[in-house]
């Protein structure tokens, strides 16, 4: 498969009414964005005029055997594979992005996780970014609400022109508590630059450069949902990867995102991404986006805190250097 | 089978980097974490891992998605990284 160029796919997901589909509308009105297909499982009251656009009815595949989170969308895969033949075959534009845009209360994890682990869809596709939409008059709304924030890249706080200048400063202090891995910027009319959007924010690790802050998560959030920063000097990293199996496959539905920049000893980090067991590919970055080269790792998710992930780290990385 | 596991990924994502040397050193780390709960580990042929409990059960676990559910079922019960035992123990 060297050299064959992935197609990015976006994922845009909020909750019902956040503005999502104002958002894309808006997205595929700009000249310089390219041929976009567009896959949505509903039809929104303000439709999208594309013609490229490909409606699917969701279904679910779980994985024989699989946990309970290991849940594939069958419907998105057979789409994409669809999507590529056609093309290939000529008869849809030579489309070069897809956005997928789910349902209000779709979960967004199966998407990623058939992203990353569809045969075909994984080396044809590649995720760009997730793209989370949020109500900027009433902000986050239930639990699928909190974990569509979680697992975004990249945060729209939509609304802007009615919203109130108080509220949304709050909603965007909650948002960047919540995940503060990902960037938060308000729209009105979903008219927000495609270039943030769609510049690899999954593989980007500006975001995890000079704004984290070490947070302990005393400030509570939303559905018992907090996020956690913390930052060590080397890691092992055959120690990391164990520890990581081992806790996601303990505590995956609790873990919503892990994200973040490991110092294993190389010149520059290993960007680490992860969706409750959904996990990218490590990518061994060249360089370090700041001077600050020690390892910083964001955990959002419940049930554990920030000095039992680390003492818990700490001690397999001691493990594997004694 | 699941997404931690490489059935579906082909490789697993920590198994990526390395030959031999860091099979080993992981065989090795494995093995120190599973002593803690009464199991064994081993390589088998640079290829699967063999684990054993204490009764003489055993099972063959092909990747380290798989090691964690297969090392669950020998011995009954969950396992967490975040057990303060465990952390004392690796820590010691």
């Amino acid at each position: 498969m060297a050299g064959l160029v992935k197609t990015p796919v976006v994922l845009v997901t909020g909750f019902l009414g956040s503005g999502k589909t104002t958002l894309i509308s808006r997205l595929l009105e700009h000249p310089g964005l390219g041929e976009t297909a567009v896959i949505v499982n509903e039809l929104g009251e303000i439709g999208i005029d594309h013609h490229l656009l490909r409606r699917v009815d969701e279904r679910t595949v779980l994985l024989a055997n699989g946990c309970v989170c290991c849940v594939l969308r069958g419907d998105l895969a057979d789409e994409l594979r669809d999507l590529l033949d056609r093309r290939d075959a000529k008869e849809v534009p030579p489309f070069t992005r897809v956005v997928v845009e789910t349902t209000g209360v779709a979960d967004p994890v199966p998407i990623v996780m058939t992203l990353l682990s569809d045969p075909v869809v994984r080396n044809h596709y590649e995720l760009e970014s997730v793209v989370a939409t949020v109500d900027g008059v009433h902000g986050l709304n239930g639990p699928e609400s909190v974990k569509q924030v979680a697992v975004a890249d990249r945060l729209v706080l939509t609304k802007a022109d009615i919203a109130d200048p108080g509220t949304r400063a709050e909603l965007e202090t909650q948002l960047a508590r919540l995940n503060p891995a990902a960037q938060v910027r308000a729209a009105a009319f979903g008219e927000v630059a495609p270039d943030w959007l769609f510049d690899g924010a999954v593989r980007d690790p500006r975001e995890l450069a000079l704004r984290l802050e070490r947070d302990d998560g005393h400030r509570a959030h939303a559905h018992d949902v907090r996020s956690y920063v913390l930052f060590l000097d080397e890691v092992d990293w055959t120690a990391f990867g164990l520890w990581l199996t081992m806790l996601l496959h303990a505590r995956g539905q609790d873990i919503l995102r892990v994200k973040g920049l490991l110092n294993v000893g190389g010149a520059g980090p290993v960007l680490v991404n992860c969706v409750q067991h959904a996990v990218h590919p490590p990518l061994h970055l060249d360089a370090w986006p700041d001077e600050d080269e020690r390892s910083r790792l964001v955990f959002i998710g419940r049930g554990f805190t920030a000095q039992g992930l680390e003492a818990s780290l700490r001690a397999f990385d001691r493990a594997a250097r004694s | 089978m699941c997404g931690l596991c490489s059935v579906i990924l082909n490789e697993h994502w920590a198994e990526q980097d390395g030959g031999r040397r860091a099979r080993m050193f992981r065989v090795a780390l494995l093995a120190r974490v599973l002593g803690h709960f009464g199991l064994s580990l081993a390589d088998w042929a640079g290829g699967v891992y063999v684990l054993r409990d204490r009764k003489g059960a055993s099972a063959v676990v092909r990747d380290l998605g798989s090691v964690w559910s297969e090392a669950e079922r020998l011995l009954g019960r969950p396992l967490d990284p975040l057990d303060g035992e465990l952390v004392a123990w690796l820590g010691s």
